[in-house]
Formats: structure tokens, sequence, C-alpha cells
């Protein structure tokens, strides 16, 4: 009977126990200051405390909710754009023959090198220029094109049988309804793995948002979080991790509800 | 175009220079060498021009410091290697016949292409290639401009400086008969490097190796101005431990989460999910953690009878507390790649090598890391732009870039520089650095890494 309920190769399964406890302490811990009161914090009381109602009250007086709408509406905006945008252009790279594809393959190739942050002072300076300091268009239309996106969808489409676009050229398809009819559904996976990574990507935006947005109604949660770590000039670790721990839920929840599509878009449940 | 008097004998050895060389190209693609010659000639005087035409040759001028001078050399120096690169690539593509011919996009699929205008493609681009001209090619050659001039964030006016930005990197008196016998020695030393290498004599090649990457560090620490040469220290540092403990700990974890047992998806999404956590909050929580005061490392320490660090204060526990939370924060991205890669290694191959009596350790060594190879190639490249870029928020948190600038990396100082104290001409200039070392460090690792990469069985 006991024998039964120790599974197969059974230190595996310890190893992988310990690791994960070793991996997830941090944010374990985050979660147990998250309900204590500075005094049993200081005391290193490792079991939930009493406090969490009144962190909560005082990170809700901090407009964390208002932080986490306005880093959902931007995440989720440059998420479904950039979807879009490289769904199109993977549909241009593969399905169409026209002068100069190599280059213009190449100027997108190129964007790999060139990151955000590497030209943040040249953006700022012309985001500022264009008067959209404290907008929606500053916190999304920059990220909406994505080199990764068109690439994914590059490889994808390329791998998709060559009879697909034959097939719905007789049917008088045109190639948006082809886009849209066939090949997305075909791409649910690539979709969801892209969705994920970009909704991380922008929920967890934190240079940006600091340089751009000073408007407290508009600004991000990562940024937000900063007003969390001191009251009255003394830090308040409860408040602080409930904060942390609080804005991790969403992309977190993202991932573990995508999970299948993440797995299968990079090939990782797929047992040979 | 500007030309200076000082400029003539430096394009006279330029042209020189790619006289010959185009011509060697020339002639080995069979083609008529004086065609090429003459082509190289041209390019002697164009290809300087790539960098000094935009810096309307400035550091020439008269009135330059010589520092500036030399520094102008280098850049006239450079855009004559660039274009040298490039016209001897594009010779070989185009001059070359038949299937040395090298491939620019493999893999096309010309079946199925829709027959349309050609405009119809462009128009399903444009959204991508807009978006991309405004907000990255036009910052990066807007950053390259600021990088030339003196401009205060939010004044209007500014004005051209020429290459000083950049010189104000540089130490003004480094560059002395000892620096140059370092600099003589570590081009020595490298070039034993690679006879040995082609010898076969791997330990010998290796150390001395080590001996031109020492001498590369030395050198740098004498001739970078010390603010700066702290803050380079501070990226490479701080960019090599994060990429070599995330790879290798999560290619450990990987290794072990691929094992086939029992719930294997659910132990996977347990360790992958430190992927969603963003830089920003690794920093809050490890801030809590490491506090030397009232942080659980400390206590923990001293529990078990030893004494409590200095995590915050001490410039290079500091850094390892960056380096740490980086480490926590991209280990399941890193996992989660090494188990998707450990599904595409060849059991046959594995197999094979067991039958020859490889035991566990060997078959990981010789089959298993040379097939992740790939995979590895990959994490180094999104890995690197992490720790050099997205730490941002990490340090933010962490450490504002203290104790006494330890572990002020260059985007941290970027933003010091240019937003924080409104020197906008000195920023961009760094962010120029960084470029430049971005596109080094992309081109050495192709060359090294990808063309070792094995490609499945």
């Amino acid at each position: 009977m006991i024998r039964e309920l120790i599974p197969e190769r059974w230190h595996v399964h310890v190893l992988l126990w310990i690791t994960i406890l070793i991996v997830g302490f941090p944010l374990i811990y985050a979660m147990i200051v998250s309900t204590q009161t500075n005094a049993q914090t200081l005391s290193f009381q490792m079991w939930p405390g009493d406090n969490l109602a009144s962190n909560w009250e005082r990170v809700m007086s901090r407009n964390l909710l208002q932080f986490m709408w306005n880093s959902t509406i931007f995440a989720v905006f440059v998420t479904i754009a950039k979807t879009i945008l490289s769904l199109l252009a993977g549909l241009a790279f593969v399905y169409f023959r026209f002068p100069g594809k190599w280059i213009v393959f190449a100027f997108v190739l190129m964007t790999l090198l060139m990151p955000t942050e590497m030209l943040i002072i040249a953006l700022f300076r012309l985001v500022s220029n264009l008067g959209w300091g404290d907008t929606f268009q500053a916190m999304t239309v920059p990220f909406i094109a994505s080199a990764t996106g068109t690439f994914l969808f590059r490889q994808h489409f390329a791998n998709l049988p060559g009879e697909l676009s034959e097939a719905a050229q007789i049917d008088g398809a045109n190639p948006l309804q082809f886009l849209f009819r066939v090949l997305v559904p075909l791409s649910w996976n690539t979709i969801g793995a892209l969705a994920v990574i970009q909704f991380v990507y922008m929920w967890n935006q934190y240079l940006w948002p600091l340089l751009i947005i000073k408007d407290e109604r508009l600004q991000v949660v990562q940024v937000g979080l900063g007003t969390l770590r001191n009251a009255e000039g003394a830090l308040t670790y409860g408040p602080m991790m409930l904060g942390a721990v609080v804005a991790t839920l969403p992309p977190v929840l993202i991932f573990v509800l995508l999970q299948k599509q993440f797995m299968s878009g990079f090939a990782i449940s797929r047992d040979k | 175009m500007t030309l200076y008097a000082s400029m003539i004998p430096f394009f006279l050895i330029s042209m020189v220079i790619s006289t010959a060389f185009m011509a060697r190209v020339f002639q080995r693609m069979r083609r008529p060498t004086i065609i090429g010659g003459g082509l190289g000639a041209m390019l002697g005087v164009i290809g300087p021009y790539t960098t000094m035409g935009p810096l309307q040759s400035c550091t020439f001028a008269p009135d330059q410091e010589p520092i500036d001078f030399w520094f102008g050399v280098l850049l006239f120096g450079i855009g004559l290697a660039v274009i040298l690169y490039f016209a001897q690539w594009i010779s070989r593509f185009l001059l070359a016949k038949g299937k040395d011919a090298p491939q620019l996009m493999e893999g096309q699929s010309t079946q199925g292409t829709f027959q349309t205008n050609f405009l119809i493609p462009f128009a399903l681009l444009l959204p991508t290639i807009i978006v991309l001209l405004v907000f990255l090619y036009y910052p990066l050659i807007e950053t390259f401009r600021l990088s030339t001039r003196l401009v205060r964030l939010g004044a209007p006016r500014s004005a051209f400086r020429c290459v000083s930005n950049f010189t104000g990197f540089l130490e003004p008196d480094g560059f002395n008969i000892l620096t140059l016998g370092i600099f003589i020695g570590i081009i020595v030393s490298f070039v034993i490097h690679q006879v040995l290498k082609k010898r076969d004599k791997a330990l010998l090649a290796n150390s001395v190796g080590l001996i031109s990457l020492i001498l590369m560090g030395v050198f740098f620490q004498r001739i970078l101005e010390e603010d700066f040469g702290l803050v380079m220290f501070n990226t490479f540092y701080i960019a090599f431990f994060i990429v070599a403990g995330g790879l290798i700990l999560g290619l450990a974890v990987a290794y072990l989460a691929y094992q086939p047992v029992k719930g294997a998806m659910i132990y996977r999404t347990l360790l992958i999910w430190p992927y969603a956590i963003s830089p920003a909050i690794s920093g809050i929580i490890f801030f809590v953690l490491f506090d030397p005061v009232s942080g659980i490392v400390n206590h923990s320490i001293e529990l078990m009878g030893g004494q409590g660090l200095d995590w915050f204060t001490d410039p290079w526990l500091a850094r390892t507390t960056i380096i740490i939370a980086s480490i926590w924060k991209t280990l399941g991205y890193n996992i989660l790649f090494y188990i998707a890669g450990l599904q595409t290694v060849p059991k046959d191959l594995l197999e094979a090598a067991a039958i020859d009596g490889a035991n566990a350790w060997q078959r990981f060594r010789n089959v298993t890391i040379p097939a992740l190879s790939p995979i590895t190639f990959f994490l180094i490249i999104t890995n690197l732009t992490y720790a050099f870029f997205n730490i941002f928020g990490t340090i933010d948190f962490l450490t504002k870039g203290g104790p006494v600038g330890a572990t002020s990396v260059s985007i941290y100082d970027i933003i010091q520089v240019g937003i924080r104290s409104r020197d906008l001409g000195r920023a961009a200039a760094q962010s120029m650095v960084l470029f430049v070392l971005v596109i080094i460090m992309t081109i050495i690792q192709f060359r090294t890494t990808g063309n070792k990469v094995t490609y499945g069985a």
C-alpha cells in the first residue's frame, strides 16, 4: 500500500520539489511579509501575520488599482496591435513576391540590434517634441511593431503546406480573407505564445513610463510600486510586498492561462 | 565634403590599402584586377567619408586637441574598414556563380504566392515599416546627431562640439608609450593564440588567450576616464555573471525537469513562472530579502553562526546582489528554452554513445551540449540584452547604482547623465558606444558560436 504511494524515480521528484521551493522562495516570502506588520517582519516571523487588511488598505490608498488598470490597458492594446501587425507582415513575406523583398526583410531584421532602451534619449526627445508626454500614444505606439513577431509568423507560415493559399486563390479569397479565415485558425498556438511574451514585456516596462509619464492618473504599476516603499519616512515592508505580489498576478495569470499555447508555440510539450 | 590639409596623408594611405584589398578580392574571383583596383581607389575616399562626412571632418580641423585628432583617425579607419567589408561581401555575392553564391533568403516558398499588384505586400508591411522608421531608425540617427552636440534636456538650442562627447570618456594623458606597448602586446598575444589554436594546442592557446584578455582589461583601465571606466567594468562584470550563471543553472534545472516523471508538466509550470516577474519587482523583493538589518538572508546567516554581510554597502556584494536577483528573474526563461532544446537532442545519438561505453557525464558533455548549441547561442544573445538593458528596473529598486557607483551599469548611467543631469549629448554618446558594443558582440557571437552551431542531426 505504502509502496504504491511512493512514485517511481522518487529521487527526481524530491530534487524537483527542492528546486521548486528554492526558486519559489522569494515570492513565497514576499507573500508572507505582505500579511505582516513591520514588527512581525523585523522579528523574522516565518508564518503569515494578521495585518493583511491594513496593508491592503494602505496599498489601495496609493491608487494601486488605477496603476494596474493603466498597465492592463497599455499591455492589452500593444499585444493586440503587435499581433495584427506581425500577422500582416508575416503574410507579406511568405505569400508574396515583390521587388526589394530581402531589403525590407533586412530592414526589419536589423531592428533586433536596436533595443528601445539604447535609443531612449533620442526617443524621449522625439516623443516629448511630438507633444505626447503623458498620453496613451506615448505608452503604446512606439512598441506596436515587432521583429520578433514578424519572424515567428514568417517561420510558422513558411512551414504550412503551400496548397493552402492555392486553394484559397481558386476559391477567390483575397489575401486578408485568406489570413483571417485560413491562417489565423491554424496559428492559435503561435499567436498565444507571442501574446504571452508581448503582454509580459509590456506589463513589465519600467524605464519608459518612468521617463514619459508624469501624471499619476496615467502611471503604470511597475513605477507606481515605488510610492509604496516609504510611508512617513520609514520603510513599510507589508504594503511594499503586497503591492509587488498583486502586481505580479496578472502576467502570471496570463502565463498560466495561455500555458498550453505558449508551450506548444515553442514545441515544449511535444514529448517524442 | 570638408577637406583639411591634415587629412591628405591619411587619404593616400587609405587609397593604397583599399586599392590593394579590392584588387586581391577581384583576383580571387578571377575578375580583372584593374577594375577591382580602380573600385578600391574610389572606396578609399568614400569609405572614410562615411564617418567623416556626418562630422564635417571636424576632428582634422587645425584647432582640435591631439586626443580628438587621433580619435578622428580611428573613426576614419573604421569608416574604411566597414565599407571594404561590405564591398568584398557584395562583390562575392554579385560575382560568384552557381552554388558558390551565398544565399540571402533560403527556403522561400515559391508555390502558393498571391499573383497581385506588387503594392499589396507593401500595404501589408506599411504599418510595421512606418513604426520602425519613426520610433527606431529615426531615433538611431538622432542619437548619433545628438552625440556630436552640446545639448541640454529642455533647452531649445544646441551647439556642435565635434567628438568631445566621446573623447570625454578617455583619459587625456592615457596615451603614452606604456599604453602603446600594452596595445602591441594584445595584438601579439592574440596572434599567438590563433596560431596555437590552429595547431590544436588548446591549453596553451587558452592561457595565451587569457593573457590577451587581461592585457585588454589593463589597456582599457588606463585609457578610459575613471568614472566611465567603472561604468564599463560594471556593465561587463554584471553581464558576464548573469549570462554564465543563468545559463548553467538554467540548463541544470532544465535537465532535471526534462526527466520523464509523473506530473512533469506541473513541475515545469512551477519552475518557469518567474519568467512573468518584472525586473522592477525582482528588485523590490530582493531589496527586502537582502536588507543587511531586516533581511531574511542575513538573519539566516546569523542563525547558522555566521556574520551578516553588507549586501548594499560593499561594492562587490552589491554587484553580487544584482546578479542574483537578475539570474532569479531570467531563470524561468532559460529553463523554458532549454527544456524545448532538450526535446530536440537526437535519442539515437545518445543511445549510440551509451553503447560505445560513454558514461552519463560524457554523453551530456559530448552529445547533449553540442546539440543544444543553437539554443545556447540564442539564450546568450537574449540574456545579454537583458543584462545590458532590462536590468534598469532591478538596479533602480535594489541599489540605485550605489555604493559609490559600483552597480551603475551603462544603461543606468545613461539615464543619470541624460535625464537627471540633463546632459543629452554625453548620454547619446554613451548610447552610441553601447550600440557599437552590441554590434561587435553580435558579430563575435556569429563568428564563434554561430559557425559551430549544430542544426539537428
